[in-house]
């Protein structure tokens, strides 16, 4: 490859660093997206005008590329705000195959020149098909897990750790023998175990976990594009490839941290017995339940309220009668904030676009260290949607599935206002005792209902 | 002299400073961009599709080659538009003190 394609190369590594590093601060993320989005394209662009790219197969490239870029910029463009951890797993996911791939047509390529390659290189291949297709089969299954066309909760079954060590075993068994004769049948049968790791990996994930595990499979794709780099001695798949798996591994690590939980325990925590299973099931204990007009009466009355966020708040997408009742509310000297969990939503930081989408104020967004010495000079917590967030059991059980993540001290205000669809157990799939609290009132119903008979009684008042 | 294999390792080892030092600092409230921003990123195994599948005359490689390039861009493409589209939130406007005017827009908006 002539060298002013390698520089261009060279450039475009520069961009991609340059864009991970805009996308760390508010201000210069857009723009870091944008750099990186360019970078993408001229780095795409300059193979075309190599000479050893044989030019009958161009059309087919360029047609190829219309396909997935139509059928990305469709799903990109149509998602919901609430369904982004589906879809970056889902876009993770046929990065990861595509890179497996990649790696099956470079080990044709060695076998069709004779068999003879270093046996890094080999080795470099193996691992690139094996993780390429763990990521491709786990990020399918976490979509399925998230997009509820299968259980959300951890699925385990007797001998799945048997049958995944098996997997594991083989793999490198086989990797060792493509480095010794490469032969296709090898890696081909690399690819389907690496699917099979892929799904028994991430089966025994459930609930708030599987975000952590769609960040670790982004790192893990990163590192197979790394290694595709190697393979085909192409340095900007190597700097990007390793740019995507150092940091991703970084994020999860911090993604774990905010959860109070170790990555080991995240993926391998189900195998060791019921621990993280959560009963799922709604209890029947007595809860204090309250009418709209009761509820806006308490709401009204208050000198200082604290509005807590989740996930059910942006499915019903009451988000903007939030907003509108925020304003009534501060119309009446009313002092309202919006305690922002780190892991409120689907994902770390879901809440915050979520939110963002609604245009509420940045600065009624208080993040949590900031906010929960408040809470015990509040008059009522107001909490929509939300559950894990504000379980107390993340302090109290060693044994749920949360325990040992920083919470919200809602159960510290006056009074604590839930407004929840149905007793049914959050994401993590534990009873809140919150919920059965004295102090605590339940609104039961469709949140966004429900907010607009609050706001209407509000504003009776 | 340095041999091959050493200057390839010495670009990875850099590069996992670099990934981890660029991202150290990063607040919960871009995580989600930014980890869909890192996926669109190595969405750039497109290009390596692009040149396997362009230098084989094996028709079947090539099937598959075409497969590897569809899916490596809509990881691309999908994953910078996107995050784009995330991201657009974040820096709009702060909303003008009394009434929303649209004027004024182009300052302020960090979370």
């Amino acid at each position: 490859m002539p060298v002013w394609i390698q520089l261009v190369f060279l450039a475009c590594g520069v961009c991609f660093i340059l864009a991970l590093k805009g996308l760390s601060g508010p201000k210069t993320a857009r723009n870091g997206n944008l750099l990186g989005a360019g970078a993408a394209v001229v780095a795409c662009i300059v193979p075309f005008f190599w000479t050893d790219l044989h030019l009958h197969h161009v059309p087919l490239i360029l047609a190829a590329i219309l396909v997935g870029t139509v059928g990305g910029v469709y799903g990109a463009r149509t998602v919901q705000m609430t369904q982004m951890p589906q879809m970056v797993a889902l876009f993770n996911g046929v990065g990861g195959g595509a890179a497996a791939l990649v790696a099956l047509l470079e080990l044709n390529s060695v076998i069709d020149a004779g068999g003879h390659d270093s046996w890094f290189n080999l080795a470099a291949t193996a691992f690139t098909i094996v993780v390429g297709s763990v990521s491709f089969a786990g990020s399918l299954i976490t979509f399925a897990k998230l997009q509820d066309l299968m259980t959300s909760r951890p699925v385990v079954f007797p001998g799945l750790p048997v049958i995944f060590g098996g997997a594991l075993v083989g793999a490198v068994v086989l990797a060792v023998l493509l480095v010794n004769d490469p032969r296709m049948w090898v890696g081909i049968v690399l690819g389907l175990l690496g699917l099979l790791i892929g799904v028994l990996l991430v089966l025994p994930v459930g609930g708030a976990d599987v975000p952590i595990v769609i960040s670790m499979l982004n790192a893990f794709t990163g590192l197979t594009v790394a290694a595709g780099g190697y393979v085909l001695s192409n340095v900007l798949l190597l700097i990007a490839g390793t740019l995507v798996g150092a940091s991703g591994t970084f994020l999860t690590l911090l993604m774990a941290g905010a959860m109070g939980r170790s990555v080991a325990n995240i993926l391998f925590g189900a195998l060791k017995g019921g621990s993280t299973l959560g009963s799922g099931e709604a209890s029947d204990r007595p809860v204090k339940s309250v009418t709209p007009e009761d509820a806006a009466i308490m709401l009204a009355y208050a000198d200082r309220v604290i509005i807590v966020p989740g996930y059910g708040l942006a499915v019903a997408q009451a988000q903007h009668t939030l907003r509108e009742l925020v304003d009534v509310l501060s119309a009446r000297g009313i002092e309202v904030d919006y305690a922002i969990h780190p892991v409120a939503g689907r994902m770390p930081g879901h809440m915050n676009v979520l939110l963002a989408e609604a245009q509420v104020p940045y600065e009624q967004l208080r993040e949590m260290d900031d906010i929960n010495g408040d809470f015990k000079d509040t008059d009522v917590a107001l909490v929509v949607g939300a559950n894990d967030v504000v379980n107390p059991a993340a302090r109290t059980t060693p044994s749920a599935p949360i325990y040992g993540m920083p919470i919200l001290n809602a159960d510290a205000a006056r009074q604590v206002i839930f407004m929840k669809r149905s007793m049914r157990p959050g994401f993590a799939g534990i009873e809140n005792e919150l919920l059965f609290d004295q102090r605590t009132s339940l609104l039961f119903g469709d949140a966004k209902d429900s907010m607009s008979k609050l706001l209407n009684a509000v504003k009776a008042l | 002299m340095l041999s091959e294999s050493v200057v390839w390792l010495t670009i990875f080892v850099l590069s996992v400073f670099v990934g981890i030092e660029v991202i150290s600092k990063v607040s919960s409230t871009l995580h989600t961009p930014l980890m869909s921003g890192a996926n669109a990123i190595h969405g750039i195994i497109l290009l390596g599709a692009i040149i396997v599948t362009g230098t084989t005359d094996n028709t079947v490689a090539v099937t598959v080659g075409l497969v590897a390039i569809v899916l490596a861009s809509v990881n691309m493409v999908g994953g910078f538009v996107v995050t784009d589209r995330m991201l657009q939130m974040f820096v709009r406007k702060r909303p003008a003190k009394p009434a929303d005017s649209d004027q004024g827009s182009t300052k302020g908006g960090a979370a």
